[in-house]
């Protein structure tokens, strides 16, 4: 059979089956990207004109007014400060401490390699639930602290059996020779796996990043009254659940008295400075979470 | 004791030479294990106080225990059973539904031939899974407002007359959550299905050409058999966790008028542990949460084990 010939008789099914296809992939972009490109177009939106409704891509009445109200926000500008401080602190030292345990549990000769990794895999499957946990921060001085962002889940088996996976993929040969050469395991940590390991230390540091941007429930369960710690994801819950409380009537929205915000687009507009970073940034790093996720993933 | 470990018929002998090298790699995990049982272990002894009257004053030591009593308790509470009944119902539907969502995405994405168009939607899907679950709640809020796009677009098709208050009802919010979950992760699920895909012999699909099949018979007996291994390893992984899929999304979309639906697990611990500092009660629920989970993954694994080659640890 040749080339030609198959191409003639290409069934009738296959053409019923591409336009389906076209139609499932047009109604999941539409379906992922419509909600957020609204939310956009509100956040733009002159306030008391939004309460009316029909703003579908694109503001109506213009405004940048509900920008610089959320910018005027003290707890806005808190929130913002401690989110950035705990990504940055939690990435790095966390990325470090998983990268050294993975880095010891694969080496081939440690002695004590498979207890280590048990005791590890073990916390993935068993832990002590929310309330040990609280009191445990609570007489460890870790509640109303910032450091309770950081230092309680600084080591992952999950992030750790990542990095293991890569690091066993080194050639034993290239650690012996660093070896003879004198260099001891801190320096092969450092020199030889680390900066081979690239792809897979910035797949774990998106990880930590966005699990730490996206973070509400600690700031909530361990530093509600201390609101020189609050994040901006636990900001942006308290100012939606207040206004979920109002329900966005246009009768407010008058009794503000000539204000031209309503809670719709303050809403809005806060929702989109929270997401703005990462929304910007994920595209660029789609192949490290990609290659870390399929490899990772699929263990052993 | 330490196991000597034996390799490629060399033994690497417990000498003091040998121990002295491998300083560095001793310290290093003595300080991980001192870290994991601080903060991994030891709360592990918290769950003393499910079977006690804890009382922060008097302490694990001094509290007085109860048995069962708390258990006793839970179970007699009409309002955990229904806590339990919601914890099972939405973790299989969510499991159930962001499966199918994933392996159908990768499987039609990958009909598509061009790059050009491949690419974006791709970059498009992974999206949802980077913002928050505040950020999603809040749009799904506004979306299936009675003012929404959702009433929006049924009323003008005519399916409804009336806009639906959607959050106001009881019968639609196991879906909402299982849709919630969905829109969040369809494509960052599909990686791992997509990746199984592309790992297909190619030319198995060229055989099937060449003997007529047409798209839809390849999906169906090369595509789908090739995914398989991928598929049932992820469904038993996530079998263990059909528990924990139930905090975020119920605690932030939920309300009182549907509290009878939404309330989890781990909300009714939140509620009763924290809230009203009864950590006994809370603690017991936590436990039961626990040993089910651990119930639920050795049940996967064992079948795991039984039905193919692979397991899950």
């Amino acid at each position: 059979m040749n080339e030609k010939e198959y191409k003639v008789s290409k069934p009738i099914s296959d053409k019923i089956f591409g336009v389906i296809v076209v139609i499932f992939l047009a109604s999941f972009v539409i379906i992922t990207l419509y909600p957020v490109i609204n939310t956009v177009a509100l956040s733009f939106n002159d306030g008391i004109d939004a309460v009316r409704g029909g703003i579908y891509l694109w503001p109506r009445k213009f405004s940048m007014k509900n920008y610089k109200t959320v910018f005027a926000m003290q707890n806005i500008w808190t929130g913002a400060k401690v989110t950035v401080a705990r990504t940055v602190l939690a990435t790095l030292t966390s990325l470090f401490a998983n990268a050294l345990l993975a880095f010891v549990v694969s080496r081939k000769r440690f002695l004590f390699k498979s207890q280590l990794s048990l005791f590890w895999v073990i916390t993935m499957y068993v832990n002590g639930g929310m309330i040990p946990v609280f009191l445990l921060y609570k007489n460890l001085g870790l509640t109303g602290t910032f450091n309770v962002y950081w230092v309680p889940g600084m080591i992952s088996a999950f992030n750790m059996l990542v990095m293991r996976t890569y690091m066993e993929g080194i050639p034993e040969s290239l650690e012996e020779s660093a070896q003879l050469d004198g260099a001891g395991y801190f320096t092969i940590f450092k020199d030889i796996i680390s900066p081979l390991r690239k792809p897979v230390y910035a797949t774990v540091a998106l990880f930590i990043a966005v699990w730490q941007w996206n973070s509400w429930f600690d700031a909530m369960l361990y530093n509600r009254m201390k609101t020189q710690y609050t994040t901006l994801q636990y900001e942006l819950m308290k100012l939606l659940s207040s206004v979920m409380q109002q329900s966005g009537s246009a009768e407010n929205a008058k009794n503000a008295g000539g204000n031209t915000i309503t809670p719709i687009t303050i809403r809005a507009a806060v929702t989109v400075a929270t997401m703005l970073p990462i929304v910007c940034l994920y595209p660029f790093l789609q192949r490290y979470f990609v290659t870390g996720l399929t490899i990772g993933g699929v263990k052993e | 004791m330490a196991r000597v470990k034996t390799e490629k018929t060399r033994k690497i002998p417990i000498t003091m030479k040998e121990m002295k090298k491998q300083s560095f790699l001793m310290i290093v995990s003595f300080c991980m294990v001192v870290y994991g049982i601080i903060f991994y272990y030891w709360p592990l002894t918290g769950w003393i106080m499910a079977f006690q009257n804890y009382k922060p004053k008097k302490g694990l030591l001094g509290s007085k225990f109860v048995g069962l009593d708390k258990f006793r308790f839970l179970f007699e509470d009409d309002v955990f059973i229904k806590v339990i009944r919601n914890t099972f119902a939405m973790g299989v539907i969510n499991l159930v539904s962001t499966t199918i969502m994933a392996v159908l995405f990768a499987i039609i994405l990958n009909e598509v031939r061009r790059t050009w168009i491949k690419k974006p939607i791709q970059t498009i899907s992974y999206l949802p899974h980077f913002l928050s679950w505040i950020v999603v709640t809040g749009i799904l809020h506004v979306s299936l407002s009675p003012t929404g796009i959702v009433n929006d677009v049924l009323m003008r098709m005519g399916f409804i007359k009336q806009a639906i208050n959607f959050f106001a009802h009881p019968k639609y919010f196991w879906w909402i959550v299982a849709f919630a979950n969905c829109w969040k992760e369809t494509g960052f699920n599909a990686i791992i299905y997509f990746a199984a895909i592309t790992g297909i012999d190619p030319s198995l699909y060229e055989a099937a050409s060449i003997d007529g099949a047409d798209r839809l018979q390849k999906i169906r007996y090369i595509t789908l058999p090739g995914i398989k291994p991928t598929f049932l390893i992820l469904l038993l992984m996530n079998v263990g966790n059909v528990l924990n899929a139930g905090f975020e999304v119920q605690y932030l979309l939920g309300n009182g008028l549907v509290q009878s639906v939404s309330q989890t697990i781990d909300i009714y611990v939140l509620k009763w542990g924290i809230s009203q500092n009864d950590y006994s009660l809370g603690t017991a629920a936590g436990l039961f949460k626990s040993v089910v989970s651990i119930l639920l993954i050795v049940l996967a694994n064992g079948l795991a084990k039984r039905y193919s080659e692979e397991r899950l640890f």
